[in-house]
């Protein structure tokens, strides 16, 4: 029970974390909102004072503008159904007993921890490199011609390597998921007559729905803002220009902070569009 | 049609011999109980019936054919789980349709046996719920619900009311007996509860440590327990047993008295003792007796009130005619 003094003091003490939290967020968020609607081009005459929104046109309006939509969508689209298919498959492996079970899990989540940058460099010389990759190697061991993994299939190598590193969260998290599955219920279900993948279908998949709706969650608002994988293969070459890219090369390669800014702010709203869905997807799957 | 033999059932996980070699018939249409101390192998022999466990030896016959490699859901046997096992995600109607879905039922068939189940077991009103919105007696008959519309050779039940409180464990033990009366199924039910296997069963097996010590209807166990686990196993409050010189009297090595086959005196009788804690049911009292140098205390139970306050002197006597003597190897003797 707080008394109304015990209430104040909390208040008082909370104060500095908040007001700090809310200035972190709040000044980069002002700041770029008025950089929006600002002509600013550093290396070229600075600050050429208010336009309106012509930014916010003008970045729309741009040949990359769509391409990049459809880019992010693909990567974060294929990134979810790879990790979500994947990862049931893999924690229905892993939650078998079996010999060495503690390193196998320990293997399996590894690729979680290694940067986003080393993967994607490692992927890039080690694997898909095409005169001296293994999968070079492989391709030429069969007997057919290497494909140039990042300029012939660049969309396809970025979601394979994000995937990469992000199967192993999705897997922790179903897994944890299944573990904790009556296992009654399944034997109620055998029992019943429903045979191994109607057991999957009927039992399994719908106690991980809401394990599921979580990976989604979470994976997407990380996937919305992958950039090392892209900056350290292809450097945004090749169609793999995601929304993300598109602005860090407004306004880091083009000196174009204005322009650059009014493509973060459709960047907020999209990611909010998205939150939004995806939290009432969520809090549907977690009343029940 | 629901007889079950079992034939040289083992059962061993690892080194460990959960089931030593088990013979047992359990015939077309009976309640039979499995009871005994937790750890003594009932569920597992339970589960070796339904198929969720294999046997390491022997054989398995339903209804007269080697059921043995006949995986669970092809036995024909239908099961009520200790935790209900009920699937969360559907509602009430779907789980009891679940098993006839799986069979490939045609779905007006479906919904008269629902219908019909439903009615049976009062959960009309509740069939587009889902089991989380149930309470626990509404559950269990839920689970129920599901095992009838398989209309299996036998129930196999798994401790099913050891979840419930004690008022509804009442209502649900009728219940039940109710519905063996109804269909004239096999049912095996397993319990650790002797009151349980007494009220419902007609052939009761008390197990220990996997090794079946008595097979017979509850009056039979009552009356003429085969040995001493069995005698303090059935009966509430648990049969006094009194060994050294006064078994010898008596021509045993020890010697059984249940409570209430214990006459009670304040002025004389047989054995002589102090009152300990007297339990007043208002039908029944039960007085725990100490210091009659029989070694443990005795309890007796007695028919109405009894004016015993803690420390008073009292006088016990065992009526003779009732008397369980066993020998050196805990066995019935004579």
């Amino acid at each position: 029970m707080a008394t109304q003094h015990s209430r104040s003091a909390a208040r008082l003490m909370m104060a500095p974390a908040v007001i700090l939290l809310l200035g972190w967020m709040l000044v980069p968020l002002i700041m770029t909102l008025m950089f929006s609607f600002k002509k600013y081009l550093p290396l070229r005459g600075g600050d050429l004072g208010w336009v309106g929104f012509e930014n916010y046109v003008r970045f729309v309006s741009s040949s990359s503008f769509w391409p990049s939509v459809m880019a992010t969508l693909i990567i974060v689209g294929g990134v979810l159904l790879i990790t979500v298919v994947f990862g049931v498959l893999l924690a229905l492996l892993l939650n078998q007993p079996m010999w060495g079970q503690g390193i196998v899990r320990i293997l399996v989540i590894a690729p979680f921890f290694v940067m986003p940058t080393v993967s994607a460099l490692v992927w890039k010389n080690m694997f898909m490199d095409p005169v001296n990759g293994l999968f070079a190697h492989l391709w030429r061991f069969f007997g057919a011609t290497p494909i140039e993994w990042l300029s012939q299939a660049s969309l396809q190598s970025i979601v394979m390597i994000v995937s990469w590193q992000w199967l192993p969260f999705a897997t922790l998290i179903l897994l944890t998921a299944i573990q904790s599955l009556d296992s009654e219920q399944l034997e109620a279900a055998e029992m019943d007559g429903a045979p191994p993948l109607k057991r999957f279908g009927y039992i399994i998949l719908p106690h991980l729905g809401r394990a599921i709706t979580v990976v989604v969650l979470i994976q997407t608002i990380f996937l919305l803002a992958v950039f090392a994988e892209i900056f350290v293969t292809t450097g945004g070459a090749f169609g793999t220009r995601t929304l993300t890219y598109l602005i860090y090369q407004r306004v880091l390669e083009s000196q174009n902070v204005g322009l650059g800014s009014a493509g973060g702010v459709y960047a907020i709203i999209l990611a909010n569009i998205v939150a939004i869905f995806l939290m009432r997807a969520v809090g549907k799957n977690l009343d029940e | 049609m629901g007889q079950i033999k079992l034939n040289q059932v083992t059962k061993s996980f690892g080194d460990v011999e959960v089931i030593p070699p088990l013979d047992l018939t359990i015939e077309d249409g009976e309640f039979t109980v499995f009871v005994g101390p937790s750890g003594c192998g009932k569920s597992t022999l339970l589960r070796l019936i339904a198929g969720l466990e294999d046997i390491s030896s022997g054989h398995i016959d339903i209804n007269g054919s080697d059921a043995t490699n006949v995986p669970p859901a092809k036995r024909g046997l239908a099961m009520v789980f200790q935790s209900y096992a009920l699937y969360p995600h559907m509602s009430v109607r779907k789980n009891i349709a679940f098993p006839m879905r799986m069979a490939g039922i045609d779905e007006a068939e479906q919904n008269r046996r629902i219908e019909a189940a439903a009615k049976a077991l009062n959960l009309t009103d509740y069939l587009e719920r889902r089991p989380g919105q149930l309470s626990g007696g509404q559950r269990q008959r839920v689970a129920i619900g599901r095992a009838i519309v398989r209309e299996p050779a036998a129930f196999l039940f798994d401790e099913p009311l050891s979840n419930l409180d004690a008022a509804l464990r009442v209502g649900m033990r009728l219940e039940i007996s109710e519905l063996h009366k109804r269909l004239e199924t096999t049912m095996i039910y397993v319990t650790h509860d002797q009151v349980e296997a007494m009220t419902m069963a007609d052939k009761i097996v008390v197990l220990r440590a996997g090794v079946i010590e008595q097979v017979g209807s509850p009056l039979d166990l009552y009356h003429a327990p085969r040995n001493e686990f069995v005698a303090g196993f059935i009966g509430s409050p648990k049969m006094n047993l009194i060994k050294g010189a006064e078994a010898e009297k008596h021509g045993a090595s020890t010697i059984g008295i249940r409570p209430e086959h214990t006459d009670v005196s304040m002025t004389d009788g047989m054995w002589k003792g102090r009152v300990g804690v007297a339990e007043h049911l208002g039908s029944d009292t039960f007085i725990h007796v100490h210091d009659t140098g029989l070694g443990d205390m005795i309890t007796v139970r007695i028919t109405g009130d009894i004016q015993a306050k803690h420390g008073d002197t009292i006088y016990l006597t065992p009526q003779l005619d009732k008397l369980h003597k066993f020998d050196a190897n805990g066995l019935r003797a004579g």
